[in-house]
C-alpha cells in the first residue's frame, strides 16, 4: 500500500471517529437532562432559598435552551474545564489526574498478566485440539469468563492479604512516589481484573488458531511438507497477531468497566472510586466529567487500534 | 388431518427435537436444567425459603453453617439461605430488566437499519458505535446518579447499553435477508414495511439473537450483583447476591465464609447462562455441527 493511501485511511479513520465523540458527548451531556424535576433545586441542596435556586440556575445556565448549554459545556471541555465538584468545590479535571494514573496501573498490570498467561494458554489449546490441555483451557476460560472479579478480589485478600500477609489488602500508593509499593499494591486488584482477560484472549487466540489451521492454505503448507509446529509458529501465529489487537482493545474497555468495581474492593483512589462516590452524592459534574473522560479514552483507543489494524493487515484499505 | 392434528404432530415433532438434543448435550443439559431450578425456586420464595429474608435472629449474627441456618446468618442475625433464595429472585428479574429492555430496543432498531439502508442506517450505526464506546457498568452508575439510586434505574441502563450488542447483530443478519427472495416476493404482493419486517425478516434473523440474549443475561446478572455490591442496586433490608457480598465482605475478618454463597450462586448461574448460549449457539447453527 502506498503511503498517500495510508494517510487518506488515516484521515478517514479520524474523521469518523468525530461524529461517534459528538454523539458521546451528547449522551454525556443528556445524562444531566435526567434528573427528575428541577435540576437546580437539586443541586441547590436542602433548605436553598429561593434567590439561591436562581443563581445556581445562572451559574449553570439552566435557565438557557438545551443545546446553548450543550454548546458551552462541550467548548469549556474541549478546552479542559469540565466543572468544578459540587461536594469538594475541587476542579473535576484535576480529580480526574489524580485519580486516573491508578486505574490506568491497575488496568496496565492486568493486560500485562491476560496477554503474559493467555497466549500461552490459547495457543497450547489450539497446538493440540481435544486434548486434556485443551479441555482445560476452555474449562479455565468459561470459569474466568463467569467469575464476578470483585467476588475473586475478596477471596484474593482474603488468602493472600489476610491469611498469608504477602501483600496489602486495599488502598494505593503513587507510583511517582514509590514504584514498588504501587505495584504491590496494584497486584491483587489487577490479579481480580485479568482473570477475564485471560479467558477472552486464550478464547479469541485458540478460536482464530483453530480457523487458520484448517484453512486452505495451512493445507497446502503441509503438502509441501512442513511440519506442524512450523506451520503453527511462522504462519499461524502471524496471521492470528493482527485479531490479538482487536482483542486487546475490546478488553481494555472491559477492564476499564470492571476495574470500578475491583477498585471499590481494594478502595483504590480511582476512577472508579471517583465516580461511584459521586453517584452517591449526586456530584453531577464530576459523574459527566468521568463518564467523558473514559469515553475519551476507549474512542481514542478504538481509533488507534483501527489504524494499526490498517497498517499491519495489507488487506484492509 | 385437522388443523389441530398438524399443529400437534409439529409440537410432538419439535419435542422430540428437544428430547434429541437434551440427551446429546450434556453441558447443555445440565446448565438449562440448573437455570429452570433456579427460576422455580425464585418463583416460590415465599413457600420454599426457611426464614423471612429480613427476620433477625440475634443469638445468630454471624453464625457459622449449622441445622438451624443451613448456610450461617449474616451479621444482623438474617438467614443466609432465605436471603440467598430472595436475592436470587431479585439478581434474575434485574437480569431479565436488563436483557429485555435491551431486546426492546436493540432489535427493532438493527431491523429498520439493516432493512431500510441509505442514510437511516448510517446514523443508527454510528449512534451504535457511540453507545459501544461507554463501558457498560459506567454509563449504569452515571444513570442511577442522575435519576436516583436503585435497581430498576440501574437495570435499565444496562439494558440501554446492551442494546447496541443486538441491534448491531439484528442489522448485519437483516442486511443478508432482506435480498432474499420470499422478502422480495412479499414486497411484490404488497405487503406493508412492517408485515415484512414482522412476519419474514425477524424470524431469520432470531437464532443469532437468542444465542446472543442468553450470553447478555449473564451479563446482566454480573452487572446487577457489580451495581448492588457498589450500593447503587437494590436498597436494604432486600437481598440481592451483590448486596449480600458487600455485607459478607464488610465482616469478612470474623465470617469469610459468609462470602461463599452469593459468590457461587452468581458464578454458577452466569456459568449456566453462557453454556447454554454455546449450546444453542451450536444446536441452532447447523455449519457448527461437528465442531
Amino acid at each position: 500500500m502506498s503511503l498517500s493511501r495510508k494517510r487518506n485511511l488515516i484521515v478517514r479513520r479520524l474523521l469518523q471517529a468525530v461524529p461517534v465523540i459528538l454523539l458521546s458527548t451528547f449522551i454525556v451531556f443528556g445524562l444531566l437532562k435526567l434528573v427528575p424535576g428541577d435540576v437546580a433545586v437539586t443541586l441547590a441542596g436542602d433548605n436553598a432559598s429561593d434567590a439561591r435556586i436562581a443563581e445556581i440556575r445562572h451559574i449553570y445556565g439552566l435557565d438557557r435552551s438545551f443545546f446553548v448549554q450543550y454548546g458551552s459545556w462541550l467548548w469549556k471541555a474541549v478546552h479542559g474545564d469540565l466543572s468544578n465538584s459540587l461536594v469538594s468545590s475541587e476542579s473535576v479535571l484535576s480529580s480526574i489526574a489524580r485519580c486516573f494514573p491508578h486505574t490506568l496501573l491497575i488496568v496496565a498490570l492486568a493486560m500485562l498478566m491476560a496477554l503474559i498467561i493467555g497466549i500461552p494458554l490459547g495457543i497450547a489449546a489450539a497446538s493440540r485440539q481435544g486434548s486434556w490441555i485443551d479441555n482445560f483451557v476452555m474449562t479455565v476460560a468459561s470459569l474466568g469468563v463467569a467469575i464476578p472479579n470483585f467476588w475473586l478480589g475478596m477471596l484474593l485478600v482474603a488468602f493472600f492479604a489476610l491469611s498469608l500477609n504477602w501483600l496489602p489488602a486495599t488502598g494505593a500508593v503513587p507510583i511517582s512516589e514509590d514504584f514498588w509499593g504501587a505495584i504491590s499494591h496494584a497486584i491483587l486488584p489487577a490479579c481480580a481484573l485479568a482473570a477475564g482477560g485471560v479467558a477472552e484472549v486464550a478464547r479469541q487466540l485458540r478460536s482464530s488458531l483453530v480457523e487458520i489451521m484448517s484453512s486452505q492454505q495451512v493445507r497446502t503448507l503441509h503438502a509441501k511438507g512442513l511440519s506442524p509446529s512450523a506451520i503453527l509458529w511462522r504462519h499461524g501465529l502471524k496471521n492470528v497477531s493482527v485479531n490479538l489487537l482487536t482483542v486487546i482493545s475490546l478488553l481494555f474497555n472491559r477492564m476499564l468497566a470492571a476495574t470500578v468495581v475491583v477498585e471499590a474492593v481494594f478502595a483504590v483512589p480511582g476512577m472508579g472510586n471517583l465516580i461511584v462516590n459521586a453517584a452517591i452524592h449526586r456530584d453531577f459534574p464530576v459523574v459527566q466529567g468521568v463518564v467523558f473522560a473514559m469515553v475519551l479514552v476507549v474512542v481514542t483507543l478504538n481509533l488507534v487500534t483501527d489504524i494499526l489494524y490498517s497498517i499491519l493487515d495489507p488487506r484492509i484499505g | 388431518m385437522t388443523d389441530t392434528a398438524i399443529a400437534l404432530d409439529q409440537r410432538v415433532g419439535r419435542l422430540s427435537k428437544f428430547g434429541k438434543w437434551f440427551r446429546s448435550d450434556l453441558r447443555g443439559a445440565i446448565s438449562l436444567t440448573f437455570l429452570v431450578a433456579l427460576i422455580v425456586i425464585s418463583a416460590l420464595a415465599p413457600w420454599v425459603s426457611p426464614y423471612s429474608p429480613t427476620a433477625q435472629d440475634f443469638d445468630a449474627t454471624l453464625a457459622p453453617m449449622s441445622l438451624t441456618h443451613w448456610l450461617g446468618a449474616d451479621d444482623l442475625g438474617r438467614d443466609t439461605l432465605s436471603r440467598l433464595i430472595y436475592g436470587g429472585t431479585a439478581s434474575l428479574y434485574a437480569s431479565f430488566l436488563a436483557v429485555g429492555v435491551a431486546i426492546l430496543i436493540g432489535v427493532p432498531v438493527g431491523l429498520l437499519a439493516g432493512y431500510l439502508g441509505g442514510w437511516v442506517d448510517e446514523i443508527i450505526s454510528r449512534v451504535i458505535d457511540s453507545f459501544l464506546s461507554f463501558p457498560a457498568i459506567v454509563l449504569a452508575i452515571a444513570v442511577t446518579g442522575a435519576l436516583g439510586i436503585g435497581l430498576t434505574n440501574g437495570m435499565i441502563s444496562v439494558g440501554i447499553v446492551f442494546a447496541p450488542q443486538l441491534a448491531r447483530l439484528v442489522r448485519a443478519r437483516t442486511l443478508v435477508v432482506r435480498n432474499d427472495l420470499y422478502v422480495d416476493s412479499a414486497r411484490c404482493f404488497g405487503a406493508s414495511t412492517g408485515r415484512i419486517l414482522w412476519r419474514h425478516v425477524l424470524p431469520n434473523t432470531i437464532q443469532p439473537v437468542i444465542v446472543q440474549v442468553t450470553l447478555l443475561l449473564a451479563g446482566a446478572l454480573l452487572a446487577e450483583a457489580s451495581l448492588s455490591f457498589l450500593g447503587l442496586g437494590i436498597q436494604p433490608p432486600n437481598a440481592s447476591w451483590g448486596a449480600m457480598l458487600a455485607r459478607a465482605y464488610q465482616n469478612m475478618e470474623i465470617a469469610p465464609e459468609q462470602m461463599y454463597p452469593p459468590g457461587l450462586a452468581i458464578l454458577l448461574t452466569a456459568l449456566a447462562f453462557n453454556a447454554l448460549g454455546e449450546s444453542l449457539r451450536v444446536a441452532l447453527d447447523p455449519t457448527m455441527k461437528g465442531r
